[in-house]
């Protein structure tokens, strides 16, 4: 993305160093970086460049009154109003359940401590194919027999875009608001499918007064993996390639886990692309740039996603298998934009699970 | 040159309404209140007015909902002073009601401009700002999306809107009431920690006005539109969907 | 109280606007229940042309002056209230509209008459006239027995059917007797055209509207591509025109166009009535929205509560299917 930018981070950090901030503010630089974190994980110096830089020029923009991308601007006031970018009401969050087909216990009503709460978060909870696969991931878990509960219309976004956003003080707010939800219930571990989220609750709220125990549901269905391989039946037969989020990867470690789940689905060839694990290539949907699609694709030739998709397409496989709810949306994009379509299908793991053990 | 600001909270839709046990009135428990938001389009208008003139802009709003909240915004957007208008009314009033307040409460100040929102989702006997420069008897145009300000500010050249993308441009000489369609700009953001900073450090003034004798339309009954008895709805999964939907264009001919 | 009912015309043009040809039907009609009168207001310049359009009227009170030519709030509003100040109609209808809704609360505040806007019914029972507003988005509804005093009523274009034969009727014409009008505080300068567009929307047989539901910009390429499939033209409802995503003449609705399409494809629209006004007119209503209770699917002809981003290429590949099937 720093060959869009105005001035790429290196020029952007000597200008400022130099004193010209009013420039940087200015350019386009500070809303072209999705948070891939490729910078901070190759930087020497261990610059705090995504994680640090970035959110703070953001905060300088809107403190400046700049006015701000319209899409951005809508979900950030949603998130005030309503916990959630896309603006529909908190009492809804939990409409995807009704349909799961088996028992999501909502925690206000259970009335009791329970091992595993499950913090679905805004994608999965309100968008058409994160609603799907939160109906699936459902079925699993009680397939496992694993003792759950979701916060339902009490959840709120915990706050990963609005902080890479620059929004501090919302970001502040989701905390304060959050931990006091989660401090009411007693529960044994926190799992989650959204990475960004899952990042932002393991390695920021800490310091801000919420130490939870969370995991990835990737890491916590491959724990289980002896009770999981038996209900795995059904043969998939099927060339995978695993696309390691940013969030999931770089951020939080998280290489073996995924594929360890999709290594153990019988009919599965699991194959590697160029850039894998640490050198994966993001699919540019972070930091709430998926709410700056727009501004993003007037500036920028090649969308991230696509590059992506053509890496996938040349290991020969037929799926892309992904473990983060921005994805499957973008990559599906971005298979009909490069001419993929029928060639190319995209799943996250807990669909391709699903699938294999009948549950679909 | 002062501005005025009206502005009233109404119920969220995002949250919906529900009619009460009388079945004729909205029932207040199942609402949420958010800023009308037309009248955040006549803060956003008046805040531009004040950054291209001197001027000073003051807004005021009856007692209903999370009003104080909505007028720490408009501080943090760079209102210079807020009032919230205190009426011992227990139900919102009426649009005549509440423009009999304000009148009271403006009539005297030397407002030269007095904006609101052309309409709001509730309004059911005509408009604020209309009424309201009925009984002041002050120049009235609605539906403006554009002001400026003209002749040293003794005249506002404004746009209001038509059917059809056409638009009237009229002189008003002031001082006048304007109802706002839309600012020229969308209404701008305010970073949360900057509205944080505001709610704890800022004055929300109260004035007490005495309200007039109350003016309501007789409502009968309210009621939802009849579901089903629309649209014939198609089921199925997407693709099954998008078959019999272009079944019905094949049939109409509306196929090439 | 007379049992009379009154229509505030309104013209742009040098033509009726169909609103008042709607409430002059509407007018007959309830006039014909109480054997009232149905007197329409006229005031413009040059009028003339219009009196034949009038011809559904018993009366017609006309101020043909050059201070009318335009509408201005006040100089229109300063005449009415000099012409209701002495009669007592048993209702006033004007159009829910740029020139209505600003007379509708001018006058209600000077000449003390209770007043009422967003109509879209007006029944008689027991004698009564009771009227139905459109209120929350098109979410509620509220039904108001109008007092025994004149009310003014704001109606809702398309609310009522526009007669469909010219009257025949022969209607007096009476001129208005206005004193000097003050000296106006408000004047018209000119009239801001909308920018030429690429397509005239009011045109084309098939429109894909899409509203909010759309989510961003990108999404536009899917309808466009539905379009261009059945042979149509993207429209959008305000949110859309706001964000910038498609030019004002792309507008449908209250301030917008009205169109009449042989089909409407609505996806990611509410319903809204300020929308729904623009279209409601259309031959074939289609809407998709992922919330069933969305008021367009009180109106619309068919409906699917799905996805509108899910459902638009589905439906283009269909199309395409169709089209192939019907050429060979």
């Amino acid at each position: 993305m720093g060959e869009a930018m105005d001035y790429a981070p290196r020029k952007a950090i000597k200008m400022l160093l130099e004193g010209r901030f009013n420039e940087v503010v200015a350019s386009n630089t500070p809303w072209l970086c999705v948070s891939c974190h490729t910078c901070a994980t190759r930087c020497p110096s261990q610059l705090q460049i995504s994680d640090g830089l970035f959110p703070a020029l953001r905060a300088a923009v809107m403190a400046e009154g700049t006015a701000m991308d319209q899409d951005l601007q809508k979900a950030l006031q949603n998130t005030y109003l309503y916990g959630n970018p896309m603006g529909i009401s908190p009492k809804k969050r939990a409409d995807w359940a009704k349909s799961a087909g088996v028992p999501v216990p909502i925690f206000s009503q259970l009335r009791r401590p329970v091992d595993v709460l499950w913090i679905v978060e805004c994608y999965p909870s309100f968008e058409p194919r994160g609603q799907e696969i939160s109906r699936l991931l459902a079925r699993i878990l009680n397939a496992l027999g694993v003792d759950f509960a979701i916060l339902g219309p009490e959840e709120r976004c915990l706050g990963d875009c609005e902080w890479l956003a620059g929004e501090r003080g919302l970001f502040e707010m989701l905390i304060e608001r959050n931990i006091e939800i989660l401090g009411k219930y007693k529960f044994r571990e926190i799992i989650m499918t959204d990475p960004h989220s899952y990042r932002t609750l393991r390695n920021i709220y800490p310091a801000l007064g919420g130490r939870f125990n969370v995991q990835p549901v990737v890491a916590f269905l491959a724990e289980r993996l002896d009770q999981l391989k038996p209900m795995l039946k059904k043969k998939l037969n099927a060339t995978v390639t695993y696309h390691d989020s940013c969030c999931l990867g770089r951020k939080t470690s998280h290489y073996e886990e995924p594929r360890t789940l999709l290594n153990a689905i019988p009919g599965i060839k699991l194959v590697e692309m160029i850039q894998n694990r640490e050198s994966s290539l993001c699919c540019g949907g972070g930091a709430s740039t998926i709410y700056l699609d727009r501004f993003i694709q007037e500036r920028v030739k090649d969308r991230l996603a696509d590059q992506r998709v053509l890496q996938a397409a040349a290991t020969g496989a037929e799926t892309l298998a992904v473990a983060c709810p921005y994805e499957p949306a973008r990559f599906e994009d971005a298979v009909k934009l490069t001419g993929h379509e029928g060639k190319l299908v995209v799943r996250d793991i807990i669909e391709l699970l699903a699938e294999s053990m009948e549950l679909a | 040159m002062n501005i005025a600001v009206l502005t009233k909270q109404v119920p969220d839709l995002v949250e919906g309404v529900e009619i009460d046990s009388t079945g004729k009135a909205v029932d207040p428990d199942s609402i949420r209140y958010i800023l009308s938001e037309s009248d955040d389009h006549a803060i956003e208008e008046a805040v531009l007015l004040k950054e291209r003139n001197q001027a000073r802009v003051e807004v005021f709003s009856l007692q209903t909902g999370e009003v104080r909240d909505s007028l720490c915004m408009a501080l943090a957007k760079g209102a210079d002073r807020v009032v919230i208008v205190t009426t011992g009314l227990e139900a919102p009033p009426s649009n005549h009601t509440a423009a009999k307040i304000f009148a009271s409460v403006l009539q005297g100040l030397p407002f030269d401009l007095i904006l609101t929102g052309v309409r709001a989702i509730d309004d059911l006997d005509g408009s604020l700002g209309g009424l309201l420069a009925g009984y002041l008897n002050l120049p009235y145009v609605g539906l403006v999306r554009k002001v400026e300000l003209a002749n040293g500010a003794a005249m506002a050249v404004v746009q209001k809107e038509f059917p059809g993308g056409y638009a009237a441009e009229l002189e008003v000489k002031l001082p006048a009431v304007l109802g706002i369609q839309a600012a020229e700009q969308p209404p701008r953001y305010v970073p949360v920690s900057r509205l944080r900073q505001v709610m704890k450090t800022a004055k929300v003034e109260e004035q007490e006005a005495t309200p007039p004798k109350s003016e309501s339309v007789a409502v009968e009954r309210m009621f939802k539109p009849e579901e089903g008895a629309g649209a014939t709805m198609v089921s199925g999964t997407p693709e099954e969907v998008a078959r019999q939907i272009v079944n019905l264009f094949s049939e109409r001919r509306l196929v090439r | 109280m007379s049992q009379d009912v009154w229509i505030l015309a309104e013209h742009f043009q040098g033509r009726l606007n169909d609103i008042t040809l709607e409430l002059v039907g509407k007018g007959r009609e309830l006039a014909q229940a109480k054997q009232g009168k149905v007197a329409v207001v006229l005031l413009g310049s040059n009028v003339n042309g219009l009196m034949s359009e009038l011809a559904g009227a018993d009366v017609v009170f006309v101020a043909n002056r050059p201070e009318f030519r335009e509408f201005t709030p006040e100089a229109y509003g300063a005449a009415l209230e000099a012409v209701l100040k002495d009669a007592h109609p048993w209702v006033v209808l004007m159009g829910s509209t740029s020139v209505g809704l600003d007379l509708l609360s001018l006058l209600s505040a000077r000449t003390g008459k209770p007043c009422l806007d967003s109509c879209t019914r007006l029944d008689i029972r027991d004698g009564r006239l009771f009227a139905t507003s459109q209120i929350y988005g098109g979410k509620l509804f509220a039904e108001v027995a109008l007092s025994d005093t004149t009310t003014l009523v704001a109606v809702v274009p398309g609310s009522f059917p526009k007669p469909e034969n010219a009257a025949a009727g022969r209607p007096e014409f009476q001129e208005i007797a206005l004193a000097a009008l003050p000296e106006p505080r408000t004047k018209f300068r000119k009239l801001i055209e909308p920018p030429p567009g690429d397509v005239d929307i009011t045109k084309v047989p098939v429109l894909v509207a899409v509203g909010r539901g759309i989510q961003n910009a990108d999404n536009l390429s899917m309808a466009e591509e539905l379009a261009e499939a059945l042979g149509g033209t993207v429209c959008a409802s305000r949110p859309v025109i706001d964000q910038g995503w498609l030019p004002l003449t792309r507008q449908v609705g209250k301030s917008g166009m009205t169109v009449k399409p042989k089909l409407y494809l609505a996806f990611g629209i509410s319903g809204a009535p300020e929308h729904w006004e623009g279209m409601k007119n259309s031959e074939l209503i289609v809407a998709v929205n992922t919330d069933p209770k969305a008021p367009i699917f009180a109106g619309a002809h068919y409906g699917a509560a799905v996805d509108a981003l899910e459902l638009l290429p589905l439906l283009t590949e269909e199309v395409r299917k169709a089209n192939l099937k019907k050429a060979s």
